[in-house]
């Protein structure tokens, strides 16, 4: 158990490509912190920087008390989930759980009393003895936590670990990773461009760009406040509209603005509305629609009840205190 | 697989026969004809060829000088294979680690496989000359009395390192390869695990290079076997005193210069046993892959 302090990170590669600048987070203890972002932002550089396995060009990661830029992974006192889950495929899953242990010199009692213990927790007693490609996708992900688990590390890291799985598995292994977060209170650092998946599981998220933070905070202030246009975007389903503020200039505050924000769900289709849509198409989700088109040559998205009426042209009106004002330059939030 | 069917019945054997008389007149026939030799004995001037039966074969489990060959054989081969395949691993695993310079030091350690045989042996026949090699020189420096004409050990150095040499760019990028498959993430896994750089080439690195270990162990030892009578021809012709004089020399020596054509093609067919065992060995393994 320990926190973990992102100071002034940064990472430039050999030929002068900064990857990572000036990321500044301090996870608490036993925190989950999701690092989300579109691919080439940075967020798996930063999370290999944290175990080690990427050298660090700028500033200091400190794991508890301790600035462990230097440090060997070995010695950082993590453990890693990969994407891909990097089971050792000659090994049996018993002793892919217990190769960390036996590097450390653990006692062979100890060592059984952990592997059985989290192979319990993680349901996955019955493989112990099978090489990992007799194993599905999900078990393999199992194991691949197990390897994590058994090593009671100070920190869990997670790169994706997700993403290999299909959809309705993916859902379920979320939660389960949730589930034994909130239960073993180990201080995580997980990775994904998913921005639902950051939603459900992190107590903060950071939402990383380009190599720089644009917001970290919890997954309702990041999406009641984004910090900027690019989280407004990027964090939110179907994504938040971004209007050229020259389109809507009967908005209030649009004049100093360069773009606004309205997010799906906080439109109303109303007689007066002073926004028309010309709708170009409908998509059924069952529970509600989603209703495409454009005003003033901007596209938008709107969610509706499944039973609303439809027409060609929708009159809106943005709800009360629902607009998200971001600057003409920087993008950044204007309130 | 794409399969192709061709309207004309003769058409697809046009087109396979430039191969199967090349594999017909260069192998088929001349291993018929040893065969066939190996039950045969002629007499000094070929004048009389008379049926002997298993005779040739039996006379080589007696024959000490061909008990001595197998022997020589066995300790050629398996110290080219070790000498080979130990250099090039360690080459390999070299590489692999560079990022940037790799593709030079590739391109370097494969130019030693476009040199023929022979060629090879000469050129660490000159090396290691007892008059003239820079070897021999360097060697006295520290007081050892090199002379692989008279030394049965230094000339069976010798034709081990012009052998070995020569497989070693084969062996190397076939392990690059192998190492190049090995996900970084396995490494790195291993590294988070508290695994050292030298635990982890032993207990990640090496088991999973095993598919491409096995595969070059067999055709290493096959190359040492039958593709190194160039290196020996050129260098020691198997002296001195026979202790260079591996199995493949040992027929081409008895047949053509010893003119015993019956015993020497009873060693030819022994050969062809001992490739068709490590071929079946081969495909049966090899192809499956090694199972980890």
């Amino acid at each position: 158990m320990a926190s973990i302090t992102l100071d002034n990170l940064g990472k430039i590669y050999a030929g002068g490509t900064r990857a990572v600048g000036d990321v500044n987070i301090d996870i608490a203890d036993g925190e989950f912190i999701v690092l989300v972002g579109p691919s080439g932002c940075g967020k798996s550089t930063l999370l290999r920087m944290v175990a080690g396995l990427e050298s660090i060009s700028e500033g200091e990661v400190r794991i508890g008390d301790r600035v462990v830029n230097e440090v060997e992974p070995a010695d950082r006192d993590i453990a890693m989930v990969f994407q891909n889950y990097a089971l050792y495929p000659h090994m049996s899953v018993r002793e892919n759980l217990a190769y960390g242990l036996k590097n450390r010199r653990t006692p062979k009692a100890e060592i059984d009393r952990r592997v059985d213990e989290a192979a319990e927790i993680l349901q996955i007693g019955k493989f112990l003895d099978r090489k990992p490609k007799a194993l599905s996708g999900g078990q393999r992900q199992r194991v691949a936590m197990g390897r994590a688990i058994v090593r009671e590390p100070a920190a869990f890291l997670f790169d994706e670990p997700l993403s290999n799985l299909d959809a309705k598995l993916r859902v379920a292994m979320r939660l389960e990773i949730k589930e034994l977060q909130k239960r073993l209170r180990t201080t995580s650092l997980y990775v994904t461009h998913d921005q639902l998946e950051a939603m459900t599981l992190a107590d903060r998220l950071v939402v990383l760009n380009g190599g720089r933070v644009e917001q970290i905070g919890t997954p309702l202030e990041v999406y009641r406040r984004p910090a900027s246009a690019f989280v407004a975007g990027f964090i939110g389903s179907p994504a938040m509209n971004l209007l050229d503020a020259g389109a809507v200039p009967f908005l209030p505050g649009s004049a100093h603005a360069g773009q606004v924000g309205i997010r799906p769900e906080d439109l109303d289709v109303t007689a007066d509305g002073p926004i028309e849509l010309q709708v170009t198409a409908v998509e059924e989700l069952g529970a509600q629609r989603l209703v495409h088109g454009h005003t003033a040559g901007e596209r938008m998205t709107i969610t509706l009840p499944s039973d609303a009426a439809l027409s060609d042209v929708l009159r809106l009106t943005p709800r009360p205190g629902a607009l998200h004002l971001f600057d003409r330059q920087t993008g950044a939030r204007m309130d | 697989m794409k399969r192709t069917i061709f309207r004309n019945q003769l058409l697809p054997w046009l087109l396979l026969a430039p191969q199967l008389v090349i594999t017909f007149v260069f192998f088929l026939w001349p291993a018929a004809q040893a065969v066939k030799q190996s039950f045969l004995r002629e007499d000094a001037f070929g004048t009389r060829t008379s049926f002997v039966g298993l005779a040739n074969f039996e006379k080589l489990w007696g024959n000490a000088e061909y008990l001595n060959s197998l022997q020589v054989t066995a300790v050629f081969a398996i110290s080219v294979t070790i000498l080979s395949m130990g250099l090039s691993l360690i080459l390999a695993v070299a590489v692999d680690r560079m990022i940037r310079s790799s593709r030079v030091y590739t391109t370097l350690l494969v130019w030693p496989y476009a040199v023929a045989p022979a060629v090879a042996g000469i050129l660490w026949w000159f090396i290691f000359n007892p008059t003239i090699g820079i070897m021999p020189y360097v060697l006295a420096q520290v007081g050892y009395d090199w002379n692989h004409i008279s030394s049965k050990s230094d000339a069976m150095t010798l034709v081990v390192i012009a052998s070995a040499w020569k497989q070693i760019s084969y062996n190397f990028l076939f392990f690059v390869a192998g190492l190049q498959a090995i996900p970084a993430s396995l490494r790195e896994a291993a590294a988070i695990d508290g695994a050292g750089p030298v635990r982890r080439f032993f207990d990640i690195t090496f088991p999973l290079l095993s598919p491409t270990t096995f595969f070059l162990l067999v055709v290493n030892i096959v190359y040492a076997m039958f593709d190194t009578f160039g290196v020996i021809d050129a260098t020691t012709e198997g002296g001195p005193a026979q202790a260079t004089n591996i199995m493949v020399y040992k027929v081409y020596f008895d047949g053509f210069v010893g003119q015993n054509m019956g015993s020497s093609a009873a060693q030819s067919v022994v050969l062809m046993m001992l490739v068709l065992v490590l071929t079946v060995v081969q495909f049966r393994y090899v192809e499956k892959k090694v199972e980890y």
